[in-house]
C-alpha cells in the first residue's frame, strides 16, 4: 500500500531528472541563435530569419504531418494566405489600415479557417487523397493571388507589412522572429506532449484502438489543424515582411516541398528533429551556391534516401535509449494486490444486455438472433469455432458494426448503434484480437492513452500549459505507471512497444483498457500466444478485475481458461447460440461437446 | 461561345481522363496512386515538342520515341519508387518516394527544358475554329486508348493476367504469374498512357514543365470522383471536370472555375470517400 503512494513522488523527481537532458539541445539551438549576431553579417541574418520563420509554420505542420500521420504537402498555401492577408491589412488598400500586430492576428485566425477546410478531407481519408487536396489548394491559391489583382496586385505584388523600432533592423527582425520560433516551439511541444498528442499518435498508428479509448477523431483534427493553419499564417505575415515586396511567384511550390520535408527528414513524433531538419534544409543551398538551382532536386533525393534508407529520421539516429538491449529472460507478474488500488470499485448495477442482435453481411448472418447478458462483477465467456461471430459480437457492443436488427442495452439505456468513440464514455473498454498498439511510444504512453478522455483540461489550456493541465499529466502518468505494476511491467514503462514480445503487447492492451476504470471490459482472445504460465496468471488477473465489480466479456479458443474463471458461458455456432449456461452445464452438453470440445 | 466550352471542356477532360487512366493502370497492379501520373503526360508534351521541333523527327519517329521515353520513366518509377516500399509496412511511405520522384523529374525537366511554355507543332494540319486538331486529337485519343485497353483487358492473355494481379494479387501469384514482370508491363503501359495524354494535348497545354504538378491534381480529381482502378468513372468523371470548368471559366473567369472545382472535389470525397462509382472500404477490425 505505501508502495503505491510513494509513486507519485518518486515519479515527479524523475520527471525532472528526464525533461532538463530533452531540454538541452533546444537551448543549445537557442543559443546558437542568440549569438549569430555577434560573429556573422547580415546576409546570415537574412537566413537565420528565415529558418525562424519556417520553423513558426513547420512547429505546426509538424503536429499534422509528424504526430498525426496525414501527408500535407502543400503548406505553402497557407503562408501564401497568412503573407497576403497581413500586407493588404497592412497596407491598407482594400479596408482601412491595420496595425501590424492586429493584421498578424487577423491573418491567423485566416489560416486557422482555412487549414479546417484543406483538412476536411482527412477526417476521412489519408495519404494520397489529403495530400492531393493540399496540393490542390496551393494550386488555387497561387492561381488566386495571381488573378486577384484589386486586392493581392496581381503579377506586380504588394508591399509587405513593416514592423516599427527596434525590429526595423536586419537583426532586431532576426531576434523578433526567433522570439514568435521559440514560443511556437514551445506551443507545438505542450500539445505534442500533452494526451492530444499521444491520442494523435494514436489515431496515426491504431486508430481503431484510438476510437475504442473514446478518443474523437474529428474534434481532436479540427483543433489540430485550426493551429497548424494559425502557425502557417503567422508565419506568412513574418515572411511578408522579411521579402518587404511580395508577389505569388514568392511562394513556389519549393517552399512546401521544404517544409514538409524537413519534418521528415527530422523524423515523425519529434520536435528537435524537424527543427534540426528546417535548419538544415534553409542553410543547405547557401552554403553550396551552385546548388541553389537545384534544390528542389536535392530535397526530393533527400526525401527518397530517407523514405528507403532511413525512414525514422535524424529522432531515429539520436534516440540512443532505444539501441540498448532489454533484458531477455524478462517474465510478466502481475501484481494483483496493487489492484485495488488504481482500479475503483464499480458501482454499477447495469447489466449489458444483447436482445435478438442480428448482422448480416451480405447474404451471410454473421450474428443470427443473439441474446446475451454480460452481469457486473461476473465473467462471461463466448466460445465458438472460427467464424461463429464471436468478435463479431464484440465489435457490435464496441459499436464497431451497426447491427441490422434487435437491442444493445446498458442497463435501461439503449446503446446506439455504430459510433465506436461513444463507447468509452459509456464505460465499455476492450482489447483487440491483434494487439493495436502504438508502436513507436513508450508502454507508459500507449497506457496513459486509455485515459485520454478521463483529462479534464481543454485543447487550449494544454496549448498554454496551464495547472489544470499539468494536473490531468501528473494524474495520468500516475495511474498508468500505477497499472502496469499491476499488470507486471513496470520495468518495460519507458520502453518504446514495438520492442516488447507479442504476450507484453497483451497485457499493455489490458493496462490500457483499465486506465478507463470500465464498468464492462470486452477481451478478445486475450490469451492467444501466450505461454502456459502466463495464461493461468492472465486468469488470476482477469478474475481480479472482475471481483472490483467490472463485467468481463471474455472471447477465447482456451477452453481451460474459460471452464477456470468463468460464471456463465455462451457458446455460438454460425451466429447462433448453441448453448448458454454455468461452465459445468457447458462442459457436459452434448452438442458443444461434438461439435466444438471434442470428446 | 457554347460551341468553344464544349470543344475545350471536352478536350482538357480527355486528358485529365487519360491522366486519371494512367494513375488507374499504375494502382491496379500495385496499390500505388503515384505522383508521377502527371508527369508523364507532361513529359508527352515536352519529349514531342523535343524530338519534333527542335530535333526535326517525322511526327510518327516523334511519337514512337515519346512513347518509349514516357514507358521508360514508367519502368523506373517501378524501380526506384514503388518496388522498395512495397515490401514495407508502412502503407503511405509510396507516397513520399513518387513524391519524391516526381519532384525530381519535374526539377530537372525545368532545368533542361525550361521554364517557359513552348510551342508543341502541328500533328495533322486538319480543322479550324472549334473542330481544332488541338481540340479534337486529345478526345480521339482518348477514345482510342479506351478502346485499346479494353480489347487488351478483355482479349489478351496479358490482360487477363492484369486483371487477375489487380483482382488478387495474392491468388495471382500462388497461381503462378510472374507478378512482378506484370507489375513492370503495367508501369511501362502507364508510361505510355500518360505519353499519349502528354502528346495529343500538347497543342492545347504546350510543352511546360508546370503542367506535371497541374495535370497531377486534376487527373486525379475524376479517379476521386469515380473510384480508384475504375476506367469508366475515370473517363465519365474526366470529361465532367473538363466540361464543368471550360463552362466555369467562360462564364465566370478562370479562378472561380478553380475555386469551383476544389470545392466540388472536397465535397464529394466528404460525401462519398470511395468515390461515385466505387465500392465501399474493407472492413477494419
Amino acid at each position: 500500500m505505501t508502495a503505491i503512494t510513494d509513486i507519485p513522488t518518486s515519479r515527479e523527481t524523475t520527471t525532472r531528472h528526464s525533461v532538463l537532458p530533452a531540454l538541452l539541445p533546444f537551448l543549445g539551438v537557442f543559443m546558437l541563435a542568440m549569438i549569430l549576431p555577434f560573429v556573422s553579417n547580415d546576409y546570415w541574418a537574412l537566413i537565420g530569419t528565415r529558418a525562424a520563420i519556417y520553423w513558426v509554420l513547420v512547429a505546426g505542420l509538424n503536429l499534422v504531418v509528424g504526430f498525426a500521420g496525414h501527408l500535407a504537402i502543400g503548406y505553402v498555401a497557407l503562408l501564401t494566405l497568412g503573407a497576403y492577408t497581413t500586407s493588404v491589412l497592412a497596407a491598407g488598400n482594400v479596408l482601412p489600415p491595420v496595425p501590424i500586430y492586429g493584421a498578424l492576428v487577423i491573418a491567423s485566425c485566416v489560416g486557422a479557417v482555412f487549414g479546417v477546410i484543406v483538412g476536411l478531407p482527412a477526417m476521412r481519408l489519408r495519404t494520397f487523397y489529403f495530400a492531393m487536396t493540399t496540393l490542390g489548394f496551393a494550386t488555387i491559391v497561387t492561381q488566386i493571388a495571381l488573378a486577384w489583382q484589386s486586392v493581392t496586385g496581381g503579377g506586380i505584388g504588394i508591399v509587405g507589412p513593416e514592423f516599427s523600432a527596434p525590429f526595423n533592423t536586419p537583426w532586431g527582425f532576426y531576434y523578433l522572429c526567433i522570439g514568435f520560433a521559440a514560443v511556437a516551439t514551445w506551443l507545438s511541444a505542450n500539445i505534442a506532449y500533452s494526451r492530444f498528442g499521444r491520442a494523435l499518435i494514436a489515431i496515426r498508428d491504431a486508430d481503431v484502438a484510438a476510437e475504442a479509448t473514446g478518443i474523437s477523431k474529428p474534434k481532436l483534427l479540427v483543433s489540430i489543424f485550426l493551429l497548424a493553419g494559425a502557425m502557417a499564417a503567422f508565419a506568412g505575415g513574418l515572411f511578408a515582411s522579411l521579402q518587404t515586396y511580395i508577389t505569388p511567384d514568392a511562394f513556389t511550390f519549393d517552399l512546401s516541398v521544404l517544409f514538409f520535408i524537413a519534418i521528415l527528414i527530422g523524423g515523425r513524433g519529434s520536435i528537435l528533429g524537424p527543427m534540426l531538419g528546417t535548419i538544415i534544409l534553409t542553410i543547405l543551398p547557401e552554403i553550396a551556391a551552385p546548388l541553389a538551382a537545384w534544390s528542389t532536386f536535392l530535397y526530393a533525393v533527400l526525401l527518397l534516401l530517407i523514405v528507403l534508407v532511413m525512414p525514422g529520421g535524424i529522432a531515429a539516429l539520436l534516440d540512443f535509449k532505444s539501441r540498448r538491449p532489454l533484458a531477455s529472460n524478462r517474465a510478466i507478474v502481475p501484481r494483483i494486490a496493487g489492484l485495488a488500488e488504481v482500479l475503483r470499485k464499480t458501482a454499477t448495477t447495469k447489466t449489458l444486455t444483447l436482445r435478438d442482435v442480428v448482422l448480416t453481411f451480405g447474404n451471410v448472418r454473421a450474428i443470427d438472433g443473439l441474446d446475451l447478458d454480460v452481469k457486473p462483477g461476473q465473467i462471461h465467456g463466448l466460445i465458438g469455432p472460427n467464424g461463429s461471430g464471436k468478435t463479431t459480437t464484440l465489435n457490435v457492443i464496441s459499436g464497431y458494426y451497426a447491427a441490422k436488427g434487435g437491442t444493445i442495452t446498458l442497463g435501461d439505456d439503449a446503446l446506439p448503434p455504430g459510433m465506436p468513440e461513444l463507447r468509452a464514455g459509456k464505460g465499455i473498454a476492450r482489447t483487440f484480437q491483434t494487439p493495436r498498439v502504438i508502436g513507436e511510444a513508450s508502454v507508459l504512453e500507449n497506457v496513459m492513452v486509455g485515459g485520454t478522455i478521463e483529462g479534464e483540461a481543454t485543447f487550449a489550456e494544454a496549448l498554454l500549459s496551464l495547472p489544470r493541465h499539468h494536473r490531468d499529466e501528473r494524474k495520468l502518468t500516475a495511474q498508468a505507471r500505477a497499472m502496469l505494476g499491476v499488470v507486471g511491467l513496470e520495468s518495460l514503462a519507458d520502453v518504446r512497444a514495438d520492442r516488447l514480445q507479442h504476450s507484453e503487447l497483451r497485457f499493455i492492451e489490458i493496462a490500457r483498457a483499465l486506465m478507463l476504470q470500465p464498468d464492462f471490459l470486452l477481451l478478445d482472445e486475450p490469451a492467444a500466444g501466450l505461454s502456459s504460465d502466463e495464461i493461468t496468471r492472465l486468469g488470476v488477473l482477469i478474475k481480479a478485475i472482475s471481483r472490483r465489480g467490472t463485467g468481463v466479456l471474455l472471447v477465447e479458443h482456451h477452453a481451460d481458461l474459460i471452464f477456470d474463471i468463468c460464471d456463465q458461458v455462451t457458446v455460438l455456432n454460425l451466429g447462433k447460440i448453441l448453448a448458454a449456461g454455468t461452465p459445468a452445464e457447458i462442459r457436459v452438453h452434448k452438442e458443444v461437446v461434438s461439435a466444438y470440445l471434442g470428446g | 461561345m457554347l460551341g468553344s466550352i464544349i470543344a475545350s471542356g471536352l478536350a482538357a477532360g480527355a486528358i485529365y481522363a487519360l491522366v486519371g487512366i494512367t494513375y488507374n493502370t499504375m494502382f491496379s497492379t500495385s496499390r500505388v496512386m503515384s505522383f508521377t501520373a502527371g508527369q508523364l503526360a507532361m513529359l508527352g508534351g515536352v519529349f514531342g515538342s523535343l524530338f519534333m521541333l527542335k530535333m526535326g523527327m517525322p511526327t510518327l519517329v516523334g511519337f514512337a520515341l515519346t512513347l518509349i521515353a514516357c514507358a521508360i520513366i514508367g519502368v523506373i518509377t517501378e524501380f526506384v519508387a514503388v518496388r522498395p516500399v512495397l515490401r514495407s509496412l508502412e502503407q503511405h511511405l509510396y507516397v513520399l518516394s513518387t513524391l519524391a520522384l516526381a519532384l525530381m523529374i519535374q526539377q530537372v525537366t525545368a532545368i533542361k527544358w525550361g521554364t517557359e511554355p513552348q510551342p508543341f507543332p502541328r500533328i495533322v494540319g486538319l480543322g479550324t475554329g472549334v473542330w481544332d486538331e488541338k481540340f479534337w486529337l486529345p478526345v480521339v485519343a482518348c477514345g482510342l486508348t479506351i478502346l485499346g485497353l479494353e480489347y487488351l483487358y478483355r482479349r489478351t492473355l496479358v490482360g487477363h493476367a492484369f486483371m487477375a494481379i489487380a483482382e488478387d494479387n495474392f491468388a495471382a501469384r500462388a497461381l503462378g504469374l510472374p507478378e512482378r514482370n506484370l507489375r513492370v508491363a503495367s508501369y511501362a503501359l502507364a508510361g505510355v498512357i500518360g505519353g499519349v495524354a502528354g502528346f495529343a494535348g500538347g497543342e492545347l497545354m504546350l510543352a511546360f514543365f508546370a503542367n506535371g504538378a497541374l495535370l497531377n491534381f486534376y487527373g486525379f480529381v475524376p479517379v476521386a470522383l469515380g473510384g480508384l482502378g475504375n476506367n469508366r468513372g475515370a473517363l465519365i468523371g474526366g470529361l465532367a471536370l473538363g466540361l464543368f470548368q471550360q463552362a466555369a471559366n467562360f462564364l465566370v473567369g478562370g479562378i472561380f472555375s478553380s475555386v469551383a472545382v476544389f470545392a466540388i472535389f472536397i465535397i464529394v470525397l466528404l460525401a462519398a470517400p470511395q468515390g461515385l462509382f466505387g465500392s465501399a472500404t474493407a472492413r477494419r477490425v
